[in-house]
């Protein structure tokens, strides 16, 4: 019997079994950000420990770096945090990508961008998001502090093995369909707690013609769907997105390091504990309606309406959920006003999602309601952009093109929305609260959608703002 | 690195209502600019402890004075779920609480809470449903959370609950808390590091 990708990347990690029963995973590159790190520093300190292989560590910060202006950390607190970062680096021989390195992103767009993320390897960062990474074929896991903790003294840590779920979807996308409709799909299809206890195999054809780019924003929202991570086979597309990347192997060591990233990909007669598929005809444009990342619709549909459920449970969801939203029962999504459309994050923002809303959002404009900004996932996206001349594209049409960070995905910086605004997002999450204002709105969906809402001023279909043919 | 083994929690409870209790809402972002973890447990629920447009306090249960020496949270399902950040469970135990029984747990947000030693519990609906009505008639009611008999019992009330294996090993002891042993380990960890070749 042939083993899946998981298997194999977790039998070439464990160091053995602990007394507990759990294994004690090997973890080949950690990544880390300001936000839940220095407590884990704080830690090691206190032990009188220090970072077992600091070349295997890298950092960057992104969280509270303002977007406006990335020099200037907007209270006392958030500039405590990036020195703090800067000086645990310093203290521990730790790579950081710094502001002023040119290099500076999300975490989750650094690691590919430099070829740090490699097929067959095993990752964690104390970020939720760390899935992103499974894209190019690696076992990639968000962790909480006292294990960033663990990984900075042993580069190990104690795990649980997880089941394995093959997700396949065949067949084409339809026009105006993307990557985050199909994560977004995925989610609403086996629900945010579908995953409890599985990786994510993300597989068909579907995949094998995603750029790497797709396959990072499916494996991104993985967490959403309460996989403890994602990933989808390495092949050339992966070994080609990797070529000459600043961490990648070099020259000489490249064909070795091809042909052992093969080697982890899935045996075609691997066996799964479980397998779903999915035809990628049947996947629409889709948009959230709710507070949970599974409350998704698609753009045709209506707002759920909780009278047309007998489930108490459900009743109860729905209503909880649109008493927060302030959405009516029932009515289209379509044609919801917004009041912010926001461009970035680690599931998209990056450089093919801000070329695609820009083929686009040429010659358009804002609605003068809205408030929309575009921020591009990491340094080297944002000179990328601006030499395509992406921003200008964005700025005529009336968004603000901010500096790379994180922004309003959580807003930990001064990318907030304010009072019970409502935003078109293209980011993760959509529970309470997570833009920044305790009753702030969102509505989750892809960068072409936030264009097109961000165009009309209200919740759109896309494919019919911008006029994109049918087939 | 010894550590205490847990196996047995006991003090009153409160019963935090609602199912898919995210982290967000155990802490709000904003409240995670902070450099080390003390102080986190007076913004625990903050956003649903006080109401937002008026910054005056809600009724939520953690606001009912009732509940103020609480140490046993009683929640729904899928509690924790949401980001990884470990900001959550910290500031649920600076808060002061030791255990929490609910019906399940995100992952992650259940590993990082037995690593501090909060044990988390699973029980099902059907006998979750008469605790927290016990709890809420009688905020004084003193409930036990037996790690080793897997039993919760407050009053008249005893209830079989849940808790993985490994988990409960861990508590029951001592190494919640696995640093030690994963340092005890160099010598393997060396030989799986000089296995891969990324690594060299
Ligand atoms: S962009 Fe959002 S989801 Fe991604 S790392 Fe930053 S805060 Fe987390």
């Amino acid at each position: 019997m042939g083993k899946t990708l998981y298997q194999k990347v977790w039998d070439a990690h464990s160091v053995g079994t602990l007394s507990d029963g759990r294994t004690q995973l090997f973890i080949g590159t950690h990544l880390i950000h300001e936000v839940t790190s220095p407590q884990a520093f704080g830690m090691l300190r206190d032990l009188d420990l220090s970072v077992k292989y600091p070349q295997r560590t890298f950092a960057t910060i992104d969280h509270i770096v303002p977007t406006e202006n990335q020099d200037q950390p907007a209270d006392p607190l958030a500039a405590e945090m990036i020195d703090a970062i800067r000086k645990n680096c310093d203290d521990f021989g730790v790579t950081y990508f710094d502001l002023k390195s040119g290099k500076q992103g999300i975490v989750h767009v650094v690691g590919p961008e430099q070829g740090i993320t490699q097929p067959g390897s095993t990752i964690a960062c104390g970020d939720s998001h760390t899935a992103t990474h499974g894209a190019f074929g690696a076992i990639a896991f968000g962790i909480g502090t006292t294990q960033v903790r663990d990984v900075l003294a042993t580069q190990t840590m104690a795990m649980e093995k997880l089941k394995v779920r093959r997700i396949e979807v065949t067949g084409s996308l339809r026009p105006g369909v993307y990557a985050k409709d199909v994560t977004l799909h995925i989610i609403r299809l086996l629900g945010a707690k579908g995953g409890i206890g599985y990786a994510y195999e993300y597989a068909g054809d579907t995949f094998d013609h995603f750029s790497m780019e797709e396959r990072m924003t499916v494996c991104n929202m993985a967490i959403e769907g309460g996989a403890r991570c994602g990933y989808v086979n390495p092949d050339e597309t992966t070994f080609e997105f990797l070529k000459n990347r600043p961490y990648s192997p070099p020259a000489d060591e490249w064909d070795a390091a091809v042909a052992r990233w093969k080697s982890f990909a899935s045996d075609p007669d691997a066996e799964y504990d479980d397998v779903v598929k999915i035809d990628a005809a049947d996947i629409e444009p889709t948009v959230t309606w709710g507070i949970s990342p599974d409350h998704g619709i698609s753009i045709s549909e209506n707002i759920p309406d909780s009278a047309d459920t007998k489930n108490p449970e459900e009743k109860a969801t729905i209503d909880e959920a649109l008493a927060y939203m302030k959405l009516p029962a029932g009515t289209p999504i379509k044609g919801i006003p917004i009041d912010v459309a926001f461009m970035g994050s680690c599931t998209n923002g990056r450089l093919s999602d801000f070329r695609e809303a820009a083929k686009f959002l040429k010659g358009k404009k804002v609605a003068s309601n809205v408030k929309a900004i575009a921020v591009p996932g990491s340094q080297i996206t944002a000179i990328q952009c601006e030499k395509e001349g992406i921003d200008q594209i964005f700025e005529a049409a009336g968004f603000e093109w901010r500096a790379a960070g994180c922004s309003m995905c959580l807003a930990m910086n001064p990318d907030k929305l304010i009072g019970d605004q409502i935003c078109a997002s293209s980011s993760n999450r959509n529970f309470k609260g997570r833009q920044g204002s305790p009753i702030g709105r969102t509505i989750l969906m892809s960068p072409v959608m936030v264009a097109a809402a961000a165009v009309e001023g209200k919740i759109a279909d896309a494919r019919e703002t911008f006029d994109v043919p049918a087939a | 690195m010894a550590i205490e083994p847990i196996t047995k929690v006991t003090g009153t409870a409160i019963h935090v209502p609602g199912s898919d209790i995210d982290t967000d809402r155990i802490i709000p972002a904003r409240f995670m600019k902070c450099v080390t973890f003390d102080g986190l447990g007076e913004y625990a629920f903050y956003d649903v402890r006080f109401n937002p447009e008026t910054g005056e306090k809600t009724n939520h249960p953690l606001n009912d004075p009732r509940f103020d020496n609480a140490t046993i949270m009683l929640a729904g399902i899928n509690f924790g779920c949401g980001s990884s950040r470990e900001h959550a469970p910290q500031s649920l135990s600076k808060y002061g609480f030791k255990a929490i029984v609910a019906e399940s747990y995100a992952e992650i947000f259940f590993g990082n809470s037995t690593t501090l030693g909060m044990p988390c519990v699973i029980a099902k609906k059907e006998d979750l449903d008469p605790l927290k009505k016990a709890v809420e008639e009688d905020a004084t009611l003193e409930v036990t959370i037996d790690l080793e008999a897997l039993k919760v019992s407050a009053g008249d009330i005893s209830i079989s609950v849940t808790l993985p294996d490994s988990a409960r090993h861990a508590l029951l002891s001592g190494k919640y808390d696995p640093i030690a042993e994963l340092i005890a380990n160099n010598d393997q960890i060396e030989a799986t590091a000089s296995g891969l070749a990324y690594v060299q």
